[in-house]
């Protein structure tokens, strides 16, 4: 994969805007935002609704997911192109979730939300109609999906990217600073990750930075490009934009994204927690 | 909408006593930009948080102790940064012109 094959700009989503074939869908932390104003064409999918089992803490299954694309309208050979707020955080976690039930042409909107904003670009409230499809999914590709186990596992083994922000990977914050800071797991992260915020990978407008910053910012903080890596935050939505920098547009290899991420890590009995700046040891 | 009132958002269902609020609205000419973002920096300057303005130019963070920056993003705008104190059980209330 490469930048290319995975990410179109504000631009592109503008002059493509109707075609055939190109399906726009914006999926935001605050899942309400689609209704107060959306791109033109977009359809919504809701991460806590659409994306969840509301029974079990994991994903839906691949024929949830089939129902939920066909009544949605999603063909197989759509081009998808999601975009969301915060610098696309959930937009990131569902193009990994399309990944992950095999999806071919999925793209992110460079920028997301805020850029289309910033630039002053048209939202519109009008609701899109779209004809129902017969989507088919894969089996889940668990070659991009890491779970607790695989986590501890690669405790000063693999690489390990904790992409939560400065406090919050020490164990002085224990949510993002714009939620409330209310739960009960332990703070801190798992030895020998080594910190690298999310935000790092992007401009202030939410956009990418160069693949040649973003190759510098890895070689810098020593990720060790013969290993796999595991990128994990706290519910797994952060994680997935950088998963996203690492495989799609770098083109790392064995690159996993940990959904479970902190919310479960810091929540299980008897695993080794670190807290603090530095990493700490195996 | 988040409740605004006049000289500040509603707290209503925070529990102030055990957060550090940061909190402030965003205006252009005196008018509230609802369609600003407002970035919340350590002291470090590494992002920490970001939130959409809403549609009355009212913004609100859980921060921790100590000191931060607020970098506001609006369209036709330059950024502007504001630092801020924060302390458990205290409200920082910030007005950010753009």
């Amino acid at each position: 994969m490469s930048r290319a094959d995975s990410l179109v700009s504000t631009q592109w989503v503008e002059d493509n805007l109707g075609a055939d074939g190109v399906v726009l869908i914006e999926v935001d932390e605050d899942t309400t935002s689609y209704d107060k104003g959306h791109i033109k064409g977009a359809i919504k999918l809701d991460w806590t609704t659409d994306l969840q089992d509301q029974v079990r803490r994991d994903f839906v299954s691949k024929a949830q997911f089939e129902a939920l694309l066909s009544e949605r309208g999603v063909a197989n050979d759509d081009t998808v192109v999601l975009y969301g707020g915060n610098n696309n955080w959930f937009a990131a976690y569902a193009y990994w979730y399309f990944k992950l039930y095999g999806h071919q042409d999925v793209k992110l909107m460079d920028g997301g939300r805020k850029k289309w904003e910033l630039d002053s670009r048209e939202l519109t409230d009008e609701l899109p109609t779209r004809a129902a499809t017969s989507y088919t999914a894969q089996e889940q590709d668990r070659s991009i999906r890491a779970f607790r186990d695989d986590a501890v596992a690669a405790i000063g083994v693999q690489n390990l990217i904790d992409v939560r922000s400065p406090d919050e990977y020490a164990g002085r914050l224990l949510a993002p600073a714009h939620l409330p800071q209310e739960q009960s797991q332990r703070a801190g992260h798992v030895p020998t990750s080594l910190n690298v915020p999310w935000s790092k990978n992007c401009n202030d407008d939410g956009t990418f930075k160069s693949d040649d910053d973003l190759k510098a910012l890895y070689a810098e903080v020593g990720i060790d490009d013969s290993k796999d890596t595991i990128a994990l935050c706290r519910i797994g939505e952060r994680s997935s934009l950088t998963w996203f920098v690492l495989k799609e547009l770098l083109g790392h290899q064995n690159v996993k994204n940990y959904d479970g991420s902190w919310t479960e890590y810091g929540s299980l009995v008897g695993v080794p927690i670190a807290l603090g700046d530095e990493p700490g040891d195996a | 909408m988040c409740g605004a009132t006049a000289g500040g958002l509603s707290l209503d269902g925070v529990n102030v006593a055990k957060e550090a609020v940061v909190q402030g609205q965003v205006t252009r000419d005196g008018e509230p930009v609802g369609n600003a973002y407002v970035r919340l920096l350590d002291r470090s300057g590494e992002f920490t948080a970001e939130v959409p303005t809403s549609a009355t130019g009212h913004f609100r963070f859980f921060a921790g102790e100590g000191q931060w920056t607020l970098r506001t993003l609006a369209p036709k705008a330059e950024p502007v940064d504001k630092v801020v104190h924060a302390a458990i059980g205290s409200v920082a209330e910030v007005q950010v012109a753009i």
